[in-house]
Formats: structure tokens, C-alpha cells, sequence
């Protein structure tokens, strides 16, 4: 027992040793120093969203169609247009800190035009009748543009993945965002429900990827980061390798380096 | 949206005196082509590339919009898949090392298994698209292959950028690789794969069982 407690002892802090610098996983880099507490985040979350989600089997059902271009849309697709118009001011200010102001009079565009012909923000006459579409972005990018380095990767509860960079980018929105400046009391209140229900509804429709990621993968901590740091470094264009399987050589694995 | 190399030399070949600079640029440029390796005998062309995933993404589309049942959706993607897929090294990249040590005939029903699991994970993943116009807007090439990019467009929703790698090395011309929006399916399989696999202890036997079920 004593001798079991002891091996356990030495792994974990050889672990916690290889994890402070970032591993390359085929090409992709992972720096993932705080895994041990990420992973307790994690299960709290995955199995939040296993409540949420409810019985398995409704993911096997058919996603509801996005409406095309001219058709009426239903009440829920209102309803995200109308949360995401909301953000469009905040996305604006970022691009205009990121020395984008094409992107940033494209998002302040979209908002003048749907939030008034578009009847607050629950049509979307921008895209569907003058083709502007919404460019997505954050206080987490404009760090990026300015050079901070993205950090270690972090899964925050509720939220889900991040890196130390987008969760401070997280915080400096909430402070930049014109919408928290210029309404107060009950209509900031009815502001933050909105947006909330529109991310909601946004994740509802891809609940069927998400949940199929967190609850079929043999180490769905592992697929999520993964799969969230490419995504969210192709939404930033950074770097990524590209692997070819006719050309690259396969790893050498070396037992007496790992 | 890319075009061809042929297409911007074209463009630049405007008649100009050869001077000393752009001689030496072009001295080096042969020095250069005779230390890489030699072009593959079927060298694939842009248009090859395009074609190809033009007539997979058709078929795909067909596919979502067919307003079939799920099981019968994913049975047409894992055949889409076998016709315009290089299995083969797709199976055997995302398995990793593990691959060389398979005898043969456990390599082949891995290989199937996978095949199936693919059609049902992605086949999933593409029916968020339905209703959805999809667009194939160029190549590039990339290393030895081309990547095919094409834009799925959502109502309310920014594009989705999906890429195909496309080459020619297994003889026929296949796509092995889709990235999704930056998610690359050999990067994110191979870490799938190989954690069912370390839950099976290695067995590559065990890991095609578990395929059958899951995806």
C-alpha cells in the first residue's frame, strides 16, 4: 500500500513535470499545464450538458433546417438573431481595436440596418436583402492581433474551453461593450436574457456534434481541447502544420526520450 | 478564390528585358528544381482536384436533402466515402504505428470498420448543413496534394470553410483529409483512435469491434 501511494506519488509529479511545456500532437501544439484541474471542470460540464441535452436518442433526430434565404423563419431563429444582434456594437469596438474598421462598419452596419428595418434584431434584412453578414470576433482576437501569446489552454465552468488569453479577453468584453454602457436596470437585464437564450438556441442546433463529441469519445477531455484550440486558431489565422500522409515521415518513437 | 500557379505566371509574364537580377533568380530557381525531388508520373492538376470534390460534395448534398432516415443517410456517406476516399491511408494514419505490426486481414475489416464509423460520425456532422448552399471555391497545392477549399453557407450564420485534401498518390484521385472550420478529421481521429485503442490494451482486434458500435 505504502509502495503503491509512493509510485503514485513520484507519476503524478513527473506528470505535473511534463506538462508544463506545451506538447506537439501532429502538429498541434497543446499547452495544457493545469490539465489535472481542467479535467474536474470537464466532468462537471459534460455532465451538465448530459442533463441538459436529455435522452440520447433525440440527438439521432433530424437538425431543423436552417430557413433559406426569403423563407419565413421560425420563432427561435428570431430570437438568436435578435441575442446576436445585441453583440454586433461590442464586435464592432474590437475590430476597431484590432485596426480593422472595414470589419468594424460591416458588424455596426448590420446592427443600424436589422435593428431597425429588421424590427429590433429579429430579422435579418442585412444579410438576406444588402448581403452584409456578421464578422465574428472578440476581445480574445484583438489580443492576438496585438501579439499576446495564447497561454495555457483552460476549461472554465459552464463555458467550456479557453485559453488563459480568451478568458481575459472574456472579461475586458463585458467592460468594452457599448450595449452594458449605454442600457441600465431592467433593460440591461432583458439585454443579457436575450443574448444568453440566443447562445442557447445557437447550441441547440449544433447539440447534436457537441453532445456526440462529449458523450461518445473514448477521452472527450482530450477530443474537446483538441478540437477547440484548431478551431479557434483557424478563426484567428494562426499557423497551423499541415500533415501529408504520402510524404511525412511517421513519428519516430523514441522509448528512451518520452 | 485561389488561383492556379500557371494562371499568376501568366499574368505576371509581361515582355521585359532579362537583366542581370532576373537572370540570376532564374539560375536559381533551376538549381532549385534540380535538388527537389522528381514531379509524381501522375502529376494531379488543379482541376482534377476541384472536380472531384465538386461531384463528392454533390453527392453529399444529394444526400442531407434526400429527407431519407438516418441509418440510410450514413449507409450513402460511408459509400460516398469508399468511392471518393483514400481509406486506406486514412485508416492507416489514424491508427499510427500500430498499423505496421497489423497482419493484413485484421488491417482490412479495421480499415471497413472505420470506414463505417466515419460515414456515421461525419455523415452527422454534414446533415447541420442541410438546407445549406455550398460552394467549391478553388485549389492550392500543398506539399504533395492539392486542398480543394469550398464554403457552406448558413442562413444567420458566418460561412463555414470546409478544405479537402485531394491526391492522386494511391493511383486513383482521393481526398484523405477534411478540415471543418480548422477541425482536421486525421488530427482529431488519431487522438480518438488512440485512446480507444489504449482502452483495449492495444488490441487493434478489440478497437474494430468497438468501431462497428460506435461513430
Amino acid at each position: 500500500m505504502r509502495a503503491l501511494l509512493l509510485s503514485a506519488l513520484i507519476a503524478s509529479t513527473a506528470l505535473a513535470g511534463c506538462a508544463s511545456r506545451p506538447v506537439m500532437q501532429d502538429g498541434i501544439a497543446i499547452n495544457d499545464p493545469y490539465e489535472a484541474q481542467n479535467r474536474r471542470v470537464h466532468a462537471f460540464n459534460k455532465a451538465l450538458a448530459a442533463r441538459l441535452s436529455g435522452p440520447s436518442d433525440e440527438a439521432e433526430a433530424a437538425p431543423p433546417a436552417a430557413a433559406a434565404p426569403g423563407e419565413p423563419i421560425g420563432p427561435g431563429q428570431m430570437l438568436i438573431n435578435a441575442g446576436r444582434n445585441l453583440s454586433l456594437p461590442g464586435k464592432a469596438v474590437n475590430g476597431l481595436l484590432q485596426g480593422r474598421p472595414g470589419r468594424a462598419a460591416q458588424n455596426l452596419g448590420r446592427f443600424a440596418i436589422n435593428s431597425t428595418v429588421g424590427l429590433g434584431g429579429l430579422f435579418d434584412p442585412a444579410a438576406d436583402s444588402f448581403g452584409v453578414t456578421e464578422r465574428d470576433t472578440d476581445f480574445g482576437e484583438t489580443l492576438a492581433v496585438w501579439g499576446a501569446p495564447e497561454g495555457a489552454y483552460l476549461e472554465l465552468p459552464l463555458i467550456g474551453p479557453s485559453t488563459q488569453r480568451d478568458a481575459a479577453g472574456r472579461v475586458v468584453d463585458l467592460l468594452i461593450d457599448p450595449v452594458n454602457h449605454v442600457l441600465s436596470g431592467r433593460d440591461l437585464a432583458a439585454a443579457w436574457g436575450l443574448r444568453i437564450a440566443s447562445k442557447a438556441g445557437d447550441r441547440a442546433r449544433l447539440a447534436g456534434s457537441v453532445d456526440g463529441v462529449l458523450q461518445q469519445s473514448a477521452d472527450s477531455y482530450a477530443q474537446v481541447r483538441l478540437i477547440w484550440l484548431m478551431n479557434r486558431r483557424h478563426e484567428l489565422g494562426e499557423e497551423r502544420d499541415v500533415f501529408d500522409p504520402y510524404e511525412d515521415e511517421p513519428e519516430v518513437i523514441d522509448p528512451y526520450e518520452d | 478564390m485561389y488561383s492556379t500557379p500557371t494562371r499568376t505566371s501568366l499574368r505576371s509574364s509581361t515582355p521585359t528585358r532579362i537583366d542581370r537580377r532576373a537572370f540570376l533568380a532564374l539560375a536559381g530557381g533551376a538549381a532549385l528544381a534540380a535538388l527537389l525531388p522528381p514531379a509524381p508520373a501522375f502529376a494531379l492538376t488543379a482541376d482534377q482536384a476541384t472536380a472531384h470534390i465538386q461531384r463528392a460534395v454533390d453527392e453529399v448534398y444529394a444526400v442531407i436533402n434526400s429527407g431519407n432516415q438516418s441509418a440510410q443517410i450514413y449507409q450513402q456517406f460511408e459509400a460516398i466515402l469508399a468511392r471518393y476516399a483514400d481509406m486506406d491511408v486514412i485508416a492507416r494514419t489514424v491508427l499510427g504505428p500500430a498499423a505496421r505490426q497489423t497482419p493484413a486481414a485484421e488491417l482490412a475489416s479495421y480499415t471497413q470498420a472505420l470506414q463505417g464509423y466515419i460515414g456515421r460520425k461525419y455523415g452527422r456532422r454534414f446533415r447541420e448543413f442541410v438546407g445549406s448552399r455550398v460552394t467549391v471555391t478553388g485549389a492550392r497545392p500543398l506539399k504533395s496534394f492539392y486542398a480543394v477549399t469550398s464554403v457552406a453557407q448558413l442562413q444567420g450564420r458566418s460561412p463555414i470553410d470546409v478544405e479537402w485534401h485531394v491526391s492522386d498518390r494511391s493511383g486513383d484521385v482521393r481526398f484523405f483529409n477534411l478540415i471543418i472550420e480548422g477541425i482536421n478529421m486525421i488530427a482529431s481521429e488519431r487522438a480518438e483512435i488512440a485512446a480507444m485503442l489504449a482502452q483495449r490494451r492495444g488490441s487493434v482486434a478489440a478497437l474494430t469491434a468497438d468501431l462497428r458500435q460506435a461513430g
